[in-house]
């Protein structure tokens, strides 16, 4: 059946500029965009005062699945981002086994085409089980629809196997994703290096573990010619490197994390271990330096990072609680009120960081409305207030530093492919028609 | 007799005492070895005798690096010549007692040589060589460096099938990085108005190739079409270990010639390869006993190709 949204005013950061238009979907893509629609076979969606974009994307996503079916899996962590609006993700490799090989990227697939209620794009292994040793089958797995390559988690210590992934990736056009940790550095560390550290009596992570790191590998990027990305970037002098990078002309973009642009190192509070990821969140400084480099560009996308872990497994010791928070369902409502109202961040911005952007570094051909795009997208509700509360998360993941935070602004409704997957907060399974 | 005659056709010899590169080499020497070459190739065909213009003279092969045809290949073109030589091989030579490089050429060149056929596994080694002692030199293949005889041979083949060389497209695929063959090829192909595209991923692409003219694509595609020749290198399977590609089976995949991209070559494109090949990795191991795989018409003609160039060096006025 085909769709009428009506009413809503589009938000398309590739024409950068707002239109009340209404949007008829046939057969899962956008067939007509004109002031006034009629079509009496049409399901109309009534979508007055609320602001259309382009289907979220976020290319920072840990699935779990396959080996930690227990902190998430692809059916749940789709359901996540349906809820959050997120029309397309990226997931990263960094399961168990590593996504390394095509077989793996087929199961992936496999998978997605039965239980996924978004669009999935599988990122492969740089390295085989992302040891750092040996290029991982990067062109073969590429045949199967990989859309980047990235160690995430597990950093390519080597310079020389980094600069040979970079040279290997450019050779199939691919982004290389580098989680920037220079591991001798960090090791042992569990929060911020710095007064907070020294209160709480934890070993630090200094921000130069980061930044040596994407000092490495923007200077690589400009020796092989190849694109990097910079996943979550989290201190200032990161952003330096990557400002001075991109002055350079080096193939350089980079991502930053709701939590980073939004939290400190101060609300890991008293031991709070679901205010602990990797990289840790940093100084005051540290995170007005990451908001005056999504307003100016130099870190180009919104990416979750969505690490889910199970209770269990976060209810330790601090030192020994994994890394890592969810993001999905949170993310667009936290840019919008803790960002966009304070005026951090236009609402153009926002939404170009969490859309056009993404979809330019992974060579996706969404992100955009027009005339025959396919019909991803997600209906924004930008006056609802709620309060966040992780247990009615999708995800299995309930580790969120911002439950019970007040928020204004949620997604309406998320439409993937034409298919309605998410309406007032509510998931529609595949076969729930 | 027949050599002296068709000497007399030649105004001259060759300008250099010692073949140590392509680089270095004129046009005119280059046609001049293909011209004697192909007067070689044409006497085997028709069943006649070589004048034994190296008889008397003796040739050391000194070959610190394992070969099949390279030395054969001189051995043979020596011999066909009259000539006699003496091989060294260098595990069971003194240099396991430490004799070093030069005082081993040294050595042999007092035993009383006309020439030293070097191959060595380090770059240079030949140029060392040719810089201590007065007996010509000939680079048999240097490390990474060049392997002269091999670009002189492709390009006789070449010229034999095609006619001329001007003009003719050329794609070398694969590990161009550590191909000494390569580092001849191209100077060979360019100073003879050959067009070079290089395919091969990029951790297998030495710096510096665009600025020699010559095209670096990243994978093969439809403009393999353009190929007049496809010249196949071997892929290293030690090379797996350090980082430069996953695994052969992907190597296969998107370098490695089949049937199916052989499909989008010209009817007349050739298949050429240095040898030795690795059955089954940068191409079919049918598609090396096709119509259109001149591998060993190379081998064929290294032999013509070698006799010329001992002839040019050794038998007549050589100017330094």
């Amino acid at each position: 059946m085909n769709l009428l949204i009506k009413g809503g005013t589009i938000l398309n950061p590739a024409a950068g500029l707002y239109q009340n238009l209404d949007i008829l979907i046939t057969k899962g893509r956008i067939a007509k965009l004109a002031p006034y629609i009629e079509d009496k076979n049409a399901e109309v969606i009534p979508a007055g005062g609320k602001i259309i974009a382009p289907g979220l994307i976020d290319l920072h996503v840990h699935l779990r699945q396959p080996g930690g079916e227990g902190k998430e899996t692809i059916k749940t962590g789709c359901a996540a981002a349906a809820a959050g609006g997120f029309t397309s993700i990226a997931c990263m490799p960094n399961t168990n086994p590593v996504i390394d090989n095509e077989l793996l990227v087929h199961y992936l697939k496999g998978v997605v085409e039965k239980e996924a209620v978004v669009k999935v794009y599988p990122i492969g292994a740089i390295t085989k089980g992302s040891r750092g040793e040996e290029l991982a089958e990067i062109g073969l797995m590429l045949q199967e629809g990989i859309a980047a390559v990235s160690d995430d988690g597990n950093p390519v210590e080597s310079s020389y196997i980094m600069s040979m992934a970079m040279k290997y990736a450019k050779t199939f056009g691919l982004p290389v994703v580098s989680h920037c940790e220079e591991t001798s550095l960090a090791k042992g560390g569990a929060i911020n290096e710095g007064r907070q550290s020294t209160l709480l009596g934890l070993k630090g992570i200094p921000d130069i573990a980061e930044a040596v790191m994407v000092a490495r590998d923007i200077m690589l990027a400009e020796y092989t010619g190849a694109h990097v990305h910079i996943a979550h970037v989290s201190c200032a002098r990161s952003i330096e490197l990557i400002r001075m990078g991109k002055s350079r002309g080096v193939k350089v973009t980079a991502e930053v994390t709701p939590h980073h642009l939004i939290l400190t190192e101060e609300d890991v509070g008293d031991f709070d271990t679901n205010a602990k990821m990797n990289p840790p969140l940093r100084t005051a400084e540290d995170r007005k330096a990451l908001r005056k480099a999504l307003k100016d560009g130099t870190i180009d996308v919104i990416a979750t990072d969505h690490a889910p872990h199970t209770r269990e497994e976060k209810s330790v010791e601090f030192d020994s609680s994994p890394f890592g928070v969810v993001g999905l369902e949170t993310a667009l409502s936290l840019v919008l009120t803790e960002l966009v109202a304070p005026g951090h961040l236009s609402l153009e911005k926002a939404i170009s960081s969490l859309t056009m952007k993404p979809a330019q570094i992974l060579g996706l051909k969404t992100g955009k409305i027009g005339e025959g795009a396919a019909a991803d997208l997600t209906v924004i509700d930008l006056n609802k207030e709620i309060i966040i509360d992780k247990e009615k998360f999708y995800s299995k993941g309930k580790n969120t530093p911002f439950d019970g935070w007040k928020v204004r602004g949620v997604p309406f409704m998320t439409i993937v492919g034409g298919r309605i997957v998410m309406k007032e907060g509510k998931v529609k399974f595949k076969g729930e028609e | 007799m027949l050599c002296e005659k068709s000497l007399s056709l030649f105004p001259r010899c060759l300008l250099k005492k010692n073949l140590l590169d392509i680089k270095t080499l004129n046009k005119e020497d280059i046609n001049l070895i293909l011209e004697r070459s192909h007067y070689y190739k044409h006497l085997t065909k028709e069943g006649r005798s070589f004048a034994p213009v190296l008889e008397n003279k003796t040739i050391a092969n000194l070959f610190f690096e394992p070969s099949t045809r390279t030395r054969m290949s001189f051995e043979k073109a020596a011999i066909n010549l009259g000539g006699k030589v003496i091989n060294f091989d260098s595990s069971s030579s003194s240099v396991q007692k430490g004799e070093t490089l030069l005082d081993t050429a040294r050595t042999v060149e007092s035993l009383g040589v006309e020439a030293l056929v070097i191959r060595h596994p380090l770059a240079g080694a030949p140029s060392q060589v040719a810089g201590e002692v007065g007996t010509p030199v000939i680079n048999a293949g240097d490390g990474c460096h060049e392997h002269p005889t091999q670009a002189l041979l492709d390009l006789f083949t070449i010229k034999d099938i095609k006619g001329s060389l001007d003009g003719l497209k050329v794609f070398i695929v694969g590990d161009v990085l550590h191909s000494r063959v390569v580092r001849s090829n191209i100077w060979a192909f360019l100073k003879m108005g050959i067009e070079i595209t290089v395919v091969g991923p990029y951790t297998l692409m030495p710096p510096g190739l665009e600025e020699m003219g010559i095209k670096v694509k990243p994978c093969l595609d439809e403009e393999l079409r353009q190929a007049d020749i496809i010249y196949l290198l071997r892929m290293q399977k030690e090379r797996q270990q350090g980082g430069l590609f996953p695994t052969i089976k992907e190597y296969k995949k998107f370098y490695g010639i089949t049937q199916d991209s052989l499909k989008n070559v010209k009817a007349k494109g050739i298949i050429m390869h240095p040898g030795p090949v690795v059955p089954g990795i940068e191409i079919e191991d049918i598609l090396t006993r096709s119509p259109q795989s001149v591998i060993q018409e190379q081998v064929k003609n290294g032999v013509f190709v070698r006799m010329a160039l001992l002839e040019l060096m050794l038998s007549g006025e050589v100017k330094n």
